[in-house]
Parts: structure tokens; C-alpha cells; sequence
């Protein structure tokens, strides 16, 4: 066996890195770059950098490269696709062996994954377009602490999706106001209410106030209708200790659900949130405030799906995905591929979704979709078509914005969302009857004639900006 | 643009009280529960039915009737069966279920005779 010797100086990543070759195993991670390097770079050596820049490589060549297995633990770059439609750019695939990270850590993976690599002088954009986590490192991972069927039993909602609406304004209102508008929305009919992503714990509402107003509100409203009720209370906090602290008196007082932001929180403080409500028994839901400005540009950044991944791995119950109708950004095509890989069992490799692996998530319970944003009562046929029964559809202004006030608004959602789930399951097109399905239920439902008379008119259609990538036709 | 309405609901007024999926809808005639009965049957899911007194409909466990119908998919035969139990508890809420094994849980879960509710 022919020994290395040690050579100092900066040599071409190829050389090392680049293995059109390598057949990836069972076990490695996988990912895919879409690339832009500057002019002049090859695109086998941009790809080669950004494997060695992610993985085990630096710029020189150091002599400690010698006392270990380099060629093992090293990524490896393995194949290189053309993007339809854009010439100056490709994908490049790169394996990376399952023992450069740490087992259950996003932290470890992502740090790795886009950690220094995004910002390489080499490549004039970076975007990760998607990971194929092993089922060997999935389940090394904790994921959703309960999952869609255990929140179901809990929450004793079968057979339609889940109703909720987000209090607003989102900032100012006292504790017993907020409660009141709470307590409105859950007389009236719906499900959850949430904290809005900036409600924590400011001055003119201390979480506890808030804590204790809202779970009275909930109290009330099951008594009343009878129903079991629920309203996201925001754990989001400065420290990780002052977010356990408030997660401790939402469940001492009897709270089914909380809520973190896994973004602006951090993955470290979700993966440990998450695992304290499976502890804990308490409901996770879960907000992506400042995932548009990584996934948003179509050449730099993370895409979405890897997030949803991310967040499947790290844990939560719900996840905020788009709306596709709404006021929100989102192609249909690769929202249906992200809410899958949220969802699923078994994700197979679908490009005309933006989906580059299959995915295995084992025993890895799935989570709810939230649809939330610029959504009202007509927009229920199209939300119910997309989205099916697995998912939470939020109504913030479409219920609080209502003419007669927030428990009437509620009622309108229900009487709508029921009406529309009784036609699809009679087999009617919802997207092509919508508007018979609602009028029909709105004459028994002051409320939903109401509410159909007043978000008439309102429609969202500006052009998505980033798409799935196609050719020029 | 319809006059403002009061939001008719209280703990004092027993009918406030719901029961989930499709309660908020008028009660639905012996044509419509067959639809949802057929739905069931063509989804591959187990039929079964369950009855409450209403004042105990809040709780997780109702009482079962007889088994779930499992493998049985005579829509009229399953309207008989909850037909039978409304008949045997017509003071009591009756609820159509069925069960989806592959995912573990209820894909349909409903109220289809509603008991007169006191409390």
C-alpha cells in the first residue's frame, strides 16, 4: 500500500473531493447544491470545494490531514445535474459518511451542512435544495413529540382538519383583553387559538397574565360547547431556562399545547423543548418566523423542504407550511412536496415537486400542516382539496375580522369547513362546487352569509418569486 | 351587508353544547348519513357505533355498541346497527365511527342521533 506524504501548498479540491465514482451507501447523508459559481471556475471544482468546505476539507493542506482516514470521512462530491432553465448554474450531489455528526443534533448536521460554505468566495450562490437524512440517523433523532395521531386521540378531533385563528393585534393588548378575544374564538367554534411569533413576554402583557387569562378562557369555552380546546401559549423565550420555566406553568395549569419559534429560538432550544413535551405531554406547535429570508431567494440560501426536515427531526407537532392561497408566498406543486415530507411515512423522489431523495422516516411520527395567512371562508374549498384532513387551517383576520365579531367569525370557519368536508367525502369536486357547497351550508349559518358578504371580493395573486426550477419553454 | 347578531351561546343554555365533527351543521337526514356511511365503506375503514348520555358526551370513552362492524360494508347493514342502538338508547347522543387501522385513528368520527341535551 502505497504510503501519502506530506506536501504543503493549496491544491485543487478535484483532486480529492470530486469522485463521479463513488456509489453513495445506505448510510451516508446526501445533499444537493444548486450551484452558481463565479466565471471561471469549473463546475466539477466549485462542486469539489463546497464538499470539502462542508466536510472535512480547509484551504491548505495541513499535516495532521496524515494521521487520519481522510479518504473516509471526507464528502464527497458525485454528481453534477444541469438546472432546466438556467444555464449559468447546476446541482451538485455530495455524500457525506453518517460519522461526521453527531447522532440527533440538527445543530451538528447543519453547522457541517451550510455552516462556513455559504459564504466561499469560489461560488457566487449557494442554495441547499435538499438533504436525504439515512434511517439510520433518522432515528437517532427524537422528531414530533406526539404526532398527528396522538394529538387526534388527545384532542378528540377526527375526520376534518383542525380550526384555529392567531389573536390580534399582534402586540398591545392586555392580558384580559387578549383573553377575552381568545375565549370568543373557542365559544364560537373553533379549535386553537395562537399567540402571535412576537408575543412573548413584553411589557404590556407579562406571559404569565397571558397564561392565566387564556387558560380561563379555555376552560370556559369547553364548558360550554362541550368541546376540547386549545390555545398555542408562546414558550418562546430570551434563555433556554426562562423558556422551560414558562413551559413548566403552561402544563401546571393544565395548557395541552405550547408554542416555539425554531428559527429565531434555535434548533438547540427546540430539540430540547420538544423533547420536554413528549416528557411532558404537552402539544407542540411551531412557528417559522425568519425562514424567508433563508428560503425565500431561488439562488442563495435553504430551501423550505430542508427546514420542514429540520424541524421533523428536531421535533414539533405543527408546522407552519403556507397556504398556496393566501396571502403568503408558495407554488402548489412544491408546498404539496414539503406538507408530504412533513406528513408521511415514505417520501419517494418527485422533481416535479422539487423532491431530489426519497426519504425514510420510519417509526418517526408525522406532524400537522398549519395553513395560516390571508385566508378566509372562500378560500375553505380550495384549503380542504389541498391540504386534506392532517392539517391546522388558520383564520386570523378571516375570523377576528368578521362583522359580528370573533365567535361569529369562528362559527362561520366551522359551518364552512364542515360543509366542505361533508361534500368531498360525498365525492363532489371542492374546488369546482365551492362556491354551491358554501352558499348552500350559509343558509342555515347567518354567520357564514355574513362572512361571505363581507371577504367576497378579496383575492391574493401576485406571482410567486421563487418557483421550482423548469426549463424555458 | 346583514344587521348585527348576537352570538346565542352559554353554560346555562344546554344546547350550546357540540359533539365535534359536523355539529355545527344542521342535523343531517337518513340520505346524507348514508353518504357518510358510504364514504367509510369505500375508504376500507371499520365501521362502529357509540352512544353517551349528552351530559357525558365531553368524555374520551362513550359506550361501545356491540363491536366495530369490522370487514362490513352493506351500508344498510350499518344503519341498522346505529338505527338498533338509537332505538335501545333514544335519550342518548349516537355517534358514527370509522376506524382507519393503517393510520391508527378515526377517519370519520359523527354524531348522527342527537339526544335531547339537559345539562
Amino acid at each position: 500500500m502505497a504510503v501519502k506524504t506530506y506536501s504543503a501548498g493549496v491544491k485543487d479540491y478535484r483532486e480529492t473531493y470530486w469522485m463521479p465514482e463513488y456509489t453513495p451507501a445506505d448510510t451516508d447523508i446526501l445533499a444537493v447544491f444548486k450551484i452558481t459559481p463565479q466565471p471561471g471556475v469549473p463546475r466539477e471544482e466549485a462542486a469539489a470545494a463546497v464538499a470539502a468546505e462542508s466536510s472535512t476539507g480547509t484551504w491548505t493542506t495541513v499535516w495532521t490531514d496524515l494521521l487520519t482516514d481522510l479518504d473516509y470521512y471526507k464528502g464527497r462530491a458525485y454528481k453534477i445535474e444541469d438546472v432546466p432553465g438556467h444555464d449559468d448554474q447546476f446541482y451538485a450531489f455530495i455524500a457525506y459518511p453518517i460519522d461526521l455528526f453527531e447522532e440527533g443534533s440538527v445543530v451538528n448536521v447543519f453547522t457541517s451542512l451550510v455552516g462556513n460554505v455559504f459564504g466561499f468566495k469560489a461560488v457566487r450562490g449557494l442554495r441547499l435544495e435538499d438533504v436525504r437524512f439515512p434511517i439510520a440517523y433518522v432515528m437517532t433523532c427524537g422528531g414530533p413529540p406526539h404526532g398527528i395521531q396522538v394529538e387526534r386521540d388527545i384532542m378528540n378531533k377526527y375526520g376534518r382538519p383542525l380550526l384555529g385563528c392567531t389573536i390580534k393585534p399582534k402586540l398591545g393588548l392586555s392580558a384580559k383583553n387578549y383573553g377575552r378575544a381568545v375565549y370568543e374564538c373557542l365559544r364560537g367554534g373553533l379549535d386553537f387559538t395562537k399567540d402571535d411569533e412576537n408575543v412573548n413576554s413584553q411589557p404590556f402583557m407579562r406571559w404569565k397574565q397571558r397564561f392565566d387569562f387564556v387558560i380561563e378562557a379555555i376552560n370556559k369555552a369547553e364548558a360550554e360547547t362541550g368541546e376540547r380546546k386549545g390555545h398555542y401559549l408562546n414558550v418562546t423565550a430570551p434563555t433556554p431556562e426562562e423558556m422551560y420555566k414558562r413551559a413548566d406553568y403552561a402544563k401546571e395549569i393544565g395548557a395541552p399545547i405550547i408554542m416555539h419559534d425554531f428559527i429565531t429560538g434555535g434548533f438547540c432550544a427546540n430539540t430540547g423543548l420538544a423533547n420536554w413535551c413528549r416528557d411532558n405531554g404537552v402539544l407542540l406547535h411551531i412557528h417559522r418566523a425568519m425562514h424567508a429570508v433563508i428560503d425565500r431567494t431561488p439562488n442563495h440560501g435553504i430551501h423550505f423542504r430542508v427546514l420542514t426536515k429540520i424541524l421533523r427531526l428536531s421535533g414539533g407537532d405543527h408546522l407552519h407550511t403556507g397556504t398556496v392561497v393566501g396571502k403568503l408566498e408558495g407554488d402548489r406543486a412544491a408546498t404539496l412536496g414539503w406538507i408530504d415530507l412533513l406528513r408521511e411515512r415514505f417520501i419517494k423522489e418527485d422533481r416535479s415537486r422539487g423532491i431530489f431523495f426519497d426519504q425514510d422516516w420510519g417509526s418517526m411520527p408525522g406532524a400537522f400542516a398549519v395553513a395560516s395567512g390571508g385566508i378566509h371562508v372562500w378560500h375553505m374549498p380550495a384549503l380542504v382539496a389541498i391540504f386534506g384532513d392532517d392539517a391546522v387551517l388558520q383564520f386570523g383576520g378571516g375570523t377576528l375580522g368578521h362583522p359580528w365579531g370573533n365567535a361569529a367569525g369562528a362559527a362561520a370557519n366551522r359551518v364552512a369547513l364542515e360543509a366542505c368536508v361533508e361534500a368531498r367525502n360525498e365525492g363532489r369536486q371542492l374546488e369546482k362546487d365551492g362556491k354551491e357547497i358554501l352558499a348552500a351550508a350559509a343558509k342555515s349559518s347567518p354567520e357564514l352569509k355574513a362572512a361571505m358578504e363581507t371577504w367576497k371580493e378579496i383575492k391574493f395573486e401576485f406571482d410567486t418569486i421563487d418557483k421550482l426550477d423548469v426549463a424555458h419553454k | 351587508m346583514s344587521e348585527m347578531q348576537d352570538y346565542q351561546s352559554s353554560l346555562s343554555d344546554a344546547t350550546s353544547r357540540k359533539f365535534e365533527t359536523f355539529s355545527y351543521l344542521p342535523a343531517m337526514d337518513h340520505a346524507r348519513i348514508r353518504k357518510q356511511v358510504e364514504y367509510i365503506v369505500s375508504r376500507g375503514w371499520n365501521p362502529a357505533i357509540e352512544h353517551t348520555e349528552p351530559e357525558n358526551a365531553f368524555d374520551h370513552y362513550w359506550y361501545m355498541w356491540k363491536l366495530p362492524m369490522f370487514g362490513e360494508s352493506d351500508a344498510d347493514a350499518i344503519l341498522a346497527e346505529a338505527e338498533a342502538c338509537h332505538q335501545a338508547h333514544p335519550e342518548h347522543h349516537v355517534r358514527l365511527i370509522g376506524y382507519d387501522k393503517l393510520k391508527q385513528s378515526q377517519g370519520v368520527s359523527m354524531v348522527i342521533y342527537r339526544g335531547p341535551i339537559k345539562a
